[in-house]
């Protein structure tokens, strides 16, 4: 219970200070944030935009290790919590997709221009929207698992070309890309330090989250197997 | 193994010379996309940039329309449960991936002649190089709409989930596919697509890997 008292102080200090806390040029106050040119104001979204994206890799990842797990063991509990992590997954995408859309108007002129990462993040929606579809076409458990894990396995594989490769031969605006000269798709540590601890709270804070949510997501997707099973036999 | 995997694709062969039901149907399907194209164009003269792009698209939707046939007949005669007495499911994967390599061969190869004699734009500066991407891309066409159609066959809805679940998969050989024939519109040199022709070979690889180690699974459900 202290914990999640934990996590609502923490979400909610991440998100006042990322909203409220001014930037100013030369920053003194412990609330204030660094000016970064060429972000200007646009640099506040990074403290929703990153660990949505971030979450969508972890979601999916998980997806994927729980379906190769379900293809070693055959636990249809590991399909379910693929599953959840998958719809997890989704809402995360989808709104990574959205925050990055946002924050493209303000930064590069227009919500969507086939940068190399807005193509792997559209990739990405439609495998899983295809990774549901498929889902929903089987009706027996057993099957719909094991071509479920099948799909996503096969989609990883992909994962690779989309996300180390195409942004490094494609030109492109994202940090990453081709002609891009700073770190890479990671934050260039331009930020100060209440910045970056403001940064990683809400990376952390969005990961518990995550955890959490999933955890809530298949333990209710188990029991509502269970009670369809007592139902059945009843 | 090879010998085996040989007489299943002889099998699907002649079975196919017999009705010609996968030939006709893509040979319909090329005459009917290309002239879509050709339609909606009208009088508009169309850039080079566009006709590379447009020629993948042609590919992509014949590729979906003919390529499922190979393990939804089975399902649909019956058949799949004797193929799985009489040969282990590498074997069939073979068998199925020559048969669908010969006929995205034959089909991409009728696909460009119409197409280079229909747009007057798509002119082949570096032939090589388009000879190369094509063979690339047609293998690893083949290969992943096969392990796809396997799937396919085996979760009941049909036609309509093929393209759906085929279009992510594809996507980095269909974007490379692209970027290599306007290469060679362009009559860029060997060296410089270099680094995007070892993409589509590592694409295939990778691909062949996989399907080979998941197609166990897709046959015994």
């Amino acid at each position: 219970m202290i914990w999640k008292i934990f996590l609502f102080l923490l979400l909610a200090f991440v998100s006042v200070a990322g909203i409220a806390f001014p930037i100013v040029e030369n920053p003194i106050k412990w609330y204030e944030f660094p000016l970064i040119p060429g972000l200007e104001e646009n640099a506040k979204i990074i403290f929703f935009h990153v660990p949505t994206a971030w979450l969508t890799v972890i979601a999916f990842l998980m997806s994927t290790i729980f379906s190769f797990k379900y293809l070693r063991k055959k636990n249809l509990d590991d399909d379910i919590k693929s599953y959840a992590a998958a719809q997890l997954g989704m809402i995360f995408c989808i709104l990574a997709t959205v925050t990055g859309a946002v924050w493209a108007k303000f930064a590069w002129g227009s919500f969507w221009s086939w940068d190399p990462r807005q193509t792997s993040i559209f990739a990405l929606l439609l495998i899983y929207g295809a990774w549901f579809a498929l889902r929903s076409s089987i009706e027996s458990e057993e099957r719909r698992a094991t071509l479920s894990s099948v799909y996503s396995m096969i989609a990883f594989v992909t994962v690779p070309f989309f996300i180390f490769i195409m942004p490094r031969i494609m030109k492109g605006l994202h940090p990453g890309s081709a002609d891009d000269t700073n770190t890479g798709p990671v934050v260039d540590f331009k930020m100060n330090g209440n910045m970056l601890l403001i940064f990683f709270l809400s990376l952390i804070g969005f990961t518990i989250l995550f955890f959490w949510m999933w955890q809530v997501g298949y333990k209710s997707l188990l029991l509502r197997e269970k009670l369809n099973k007592q139902l059945i036999r009843g | 193994m090879n010998s085996k995997s040989y007489s299943l694709f002889l099998k699907d062969f002649k079975s196919e010379l017999r009705t010609r039901y996968a030939i006709n149907a893509l040979a319909m399907f090329i005459i009917v996309a290309i002239s879509v194209i050709l339609f909606s164009v009208g009088q508009e003269k169309i850039s080079k940039n566009l006709t590379g792009g447009l020629f993948w698209v042609v590919i992509f939707f014949t590729a979906m329309s003919g390529l499922s046939r190979a393990f939804v007949s089975e399902e649909e005669r019956g058949t799949a449960l004797t193929l799985q007495l009489i040969a282990a499911p590498s074997t069939v994967f073979s068998g199925k991936l020559i048969f669908n390599i010969i006929l995205v061969f034959a089909m991409n190869t009728v696909i460009a002649i119409l197409y280079s004699a229909m747009f007057e734009a798509f002119i082949i500066k570096n032939f090589v190089l388009f000879l190369a991407s094509f063979v690339l891309g047609n293998i690893g066409l083949a290969i992943s709409s096969t392990i796809i159609a396997a799937i396919i066959a085996k979760a009941g809805a049909k036609g309509t989930l093929y393209p759906v679940l085929s279009f992510p998969i594809l996507l980095p050989l269909i974007l490379t596919s692209v970027q290599l024939t306007l290469f060679a519109i362009d009559g860029t040199s060997f060296e410089r697509a270099k680094f995007e022709l070892a993409i589509v070979v590592s694409y295939d690889i990778i691909m062949l890997t996989a399907s080979y180690m998941l197609f166990d699974f897709i046959w015994k459900e």
